[in-house]
């Protein structure tokens, strides 16, 4: 993975809640085996609409996301997570994340940042001025920035310093090999097994 | 302090702690199926690891595939190769697969506790949302991403941050008609989508003691359409002599033990719960959602909101573009409402009892005009079971299609689909834009109320037909 620290590029404001993972991606792109090319895939019952925000001339080349409140609910399909890499965000900005996302975000490199909805008002209004405008997302610092505009934001401590080192999580876990084994010598007998 | 269900079972599989770092927690039981795990297996290659227990996963095949013909080669290409890959990668990592055509074939949540897999105070993951279902046994189970799954695969642990604990008190009887659909549909309808987030709810009460252990796999599966992760009911003599005898239960001297520890794992009288909720079960009715998430659900003898009466414009506008969605008006009666198919299934509604509920319902009855009833067994024992007891010759006289086990319109991966503007009843979990195909309309509801509605065409319970 690699490591995320500061990102800055134009952002795309997202007018709805509950923006379940079906929307993000559909289930019939689910059927691909691969982990990268899902960009065409990424709200595609919504980018049908020629007025869709992503399909707006003013808003190609976004990498950060503006949503309302509730981002990612419903299926755990990491491909969610993936189709938005792939069509270039770096960083979603949202009051609520559901947890599974949540989670995939953090393991795939993709901010999920949290500040309240009140924020996201002011920065669907700032990026409506001007959709030109630079926003600065600092993870060292927890803040969000454009022009006047400041504010902190919410991430899981762990998943903060495991995205500025990028770090991956198998190998960490792998370091504690000989506790998993003793672990596993303790099972209780009883326990289902296919072998 | 005493402890929550959750809690025990949580500290009972720590295998790591330490300061500022997530537990990692032992997993017991890794299930897998086509759909999020072939790039798990790639990560697996590349990075030159093996799968650390093969014996401790276990895979189906049942997202994407089709539910006829079952006993030819998949017609479309894309599925097809998504399903061979499964094949291959459950070949050469030593996994035990129940491919299609197999008598253990199913949906992943049902064949799990079928088999006797899914037992109380286990620690059981899949890259599937609904792993929450098995919750009902009192396991902890939730559903992880592909990364995570990959990190199963590799550990067969995972790194976890503690849930807090919510538990959902559901006092009385239920009245005759009522099922535990209506029961979850009006918990979420009450936390909210969100309400149940960063919690693991513990379902407790009379009603819910009451229940038989499908009833409560189908309150645990829908926990994630409240946000939470996990749901959990703890294990009594309903859940004991449900797993008795099936094909992966302990016997003998094992069976003792495992039941003296089953025993112990419920909330201490003086455990603390992070946030409690009281529902009285005697003022459910059969409930159905009118939107497009699973909160916005009403009793079925109510009417379509409107959304000039909400002030909070972030839930106006929620309550607006659902009524757009749904091509419906406010204050328009909830069973008036025509439908075009009803769908029975899913890891939700798709096993035995949901059958015959669905079926002591359509007896001696029709499938109105114009209506198609798509009747699909979660799993292929169910089928076979359901077929024994005369349950597929009742679907049949009445005009239903009987369809081979998978997940098929619960999300539309596979041939059945919902055509643009077609609206269904469902008796599965997520009515969201699109999920039961593109463009189509989907309304949740319990397996009486999607047979009551198959027979008059429009959203009905049980009691609104005529004498059959
Ligand atoms: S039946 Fe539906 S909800 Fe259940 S596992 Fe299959 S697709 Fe997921």
């Amino acid at each position: 993975m690699d490591a995320f620290t500061i990102h800055t590029g134009t952002a795309a404001p997202l007018h709805r809640s509950n923006v379940d993972t079906d929307q993000i991606i559909p289930a019939e792109y689910l059927k691909r085996i691969t982990r990268h090319g899902f960009e065409d895939a990424l709200f595609a019952s919504w980018r049908k609409d020629p007025d869709f925000v992503l399909n707006r001339p003013e808003y190609q080349g976004v990498s950060i996301l503006v949503s309302g409140p509730d981002f990612g609910t419903g299926s755990s399909r990491e491909h969610a997570v993936w189709a938005l890499q792939d069509f270039g965000f770096r960083v979603v900005l949202c009051s609520r994340f559901a947890d599974i996302f949540r989670g995939n975000s953090g393991k795939g490199g993709l901010l999920t940042a949290v500040i309240p909805q009140s924020a996201i008002e002011e920065l669907w209004e700032i990026v409506e001025a001007d959709p030109s405008i630079p926003i600065t997302v600092d993870l060292q610092e927890r803040k969000v920035h454009v022009g006047e505009f400041m504010c902190d934001f919410e991430v899981d401590d762990y998943v903060r310093w495991r995205l500025l080192e990028g770090l991956d999580d198998i190998g960490i876990t792998l370091e504690h090999s000989d506790v998993i084994s003793e672990f596993e010598k303790n099972r209780p007998s009883f326990l289902p097994s296919l072998g | 302090m005493g402890r929550t269900l959750a809690e025990k079972v949580w500290s009972d599989h720590i295998i790591h702690e330490g300061e500022g770092l997530p537990d990692l927690l032992y997993i017991d039981l890794h299930l897998i199926h086509e759909v999020t795990s072939p790039q798990a297996f790639d990560g697996l290659r590349a990075a030159g690891r093996p799968l650390r227990r093969p014996d401790l996963t276990v895979a189906t095949e049942d997202h994407n595939i089709p539910t006829v013909d079952v006993d030819k080669p998949i017609a479309d290409p894309v599925s097809r190769i998504q399903v061979e890959t499964l094949r291959e990668n459950c070949k050469e990592f030593g996994v035990t697969l129940f491919p299609l055509g197999d008598v253990e074939q199913g949906i992943v949540h049902v064949v799990g506790p079928q088999m006797g897999l899914t037992q109380p105070g286990m620690t059981i993951v899949c890259g599937d949302s609904h792993t929450s279902t098995h919750g009902a046994f009192g396991a902890l189970a939730f559903g992880i991403g592909t990364s995570e799954v990959e990190h199963v695969m590799a550990t067969q642990s995972l790194p976890l941050k503690p849930f807090k604990t919510m538990a959902i008190n559901v006092e009385g009887a239920l009245p005759e008609g009522v099922a535990a659909k209506d029961i979850i549909l009006a918990v979420i309808a009450q936390i909210g989508t969100s309400g149940g987030q960063g919690y693991v709810l513990e379902y407790r009460g009379s009603a819910i003691r009451a229940l038989s252990m499908e009833g409560r796999m189908t309150i645990c599966n829908m926990s994630i359409e409240a946000g939470a992760r996990a749901g959990m009911i703890a294990p009594d003599s309903t859940t004991f002599d449900y797993i008795k005898g099936k094909p992966h239960a302990p016997c003998g001297k094992d069976w003792e033990s495992a039941v003296s520890y089953w025993e112990t794992l419920n909330t201490d009288p003086d455990a603390q719960f992070d946030r409690e909720i009281a529902i009285e079960a005697s003022t459910l009715r059969p409930f159905v959602t009118w939107g497009t998430n699973p909160g916005q659900g009403l009793p079925l003898d109510q009417v379509v909101p409107d959304p000039k009466a909400v002030s909070d414009p972030v839930e106006r506008a929620a309550i607006e573009n659902a009524l757009a969605y749904m091509d419906l008006r406010p204050g328009q009666p909830l069973k008036e409402i025509a439908i075009d198919t009803v769908f029975l299934g899913s890891c939700t509604n798709g096993r035995i009892e949901d059958l015959r509920a669905a079926a002591l319902v359509i007896k001696n009855r029709k499938v109105a005009d114009g209506v198609r009833l798509l009747v699909v067994p979660g799993s292929t024992r169910v089928r076979i079971e359901a077929e024994s007891e005369g349950l597929d010759q009742i679907f049949l006289e009445a005009g239903a299609e009987w369809r081979g086990a998978g997940c098929s319109m619960c999300l539309a991966m596979n041939p059945d689909k919902l055509a643009p503007g077609e609206r269904s009843a469902s008796t599965s979990n997520r009515n969201f834009e699109g999920r039961q195909g593109p463009g189509g309309r989907t309304h949740l509801v319990s397996p009486e109320v999607a047979a009551a509605t198959a027979v008059r065409g429009t959203l009905s319970a049980p009691t609104d037909l005529a004498e059959a």
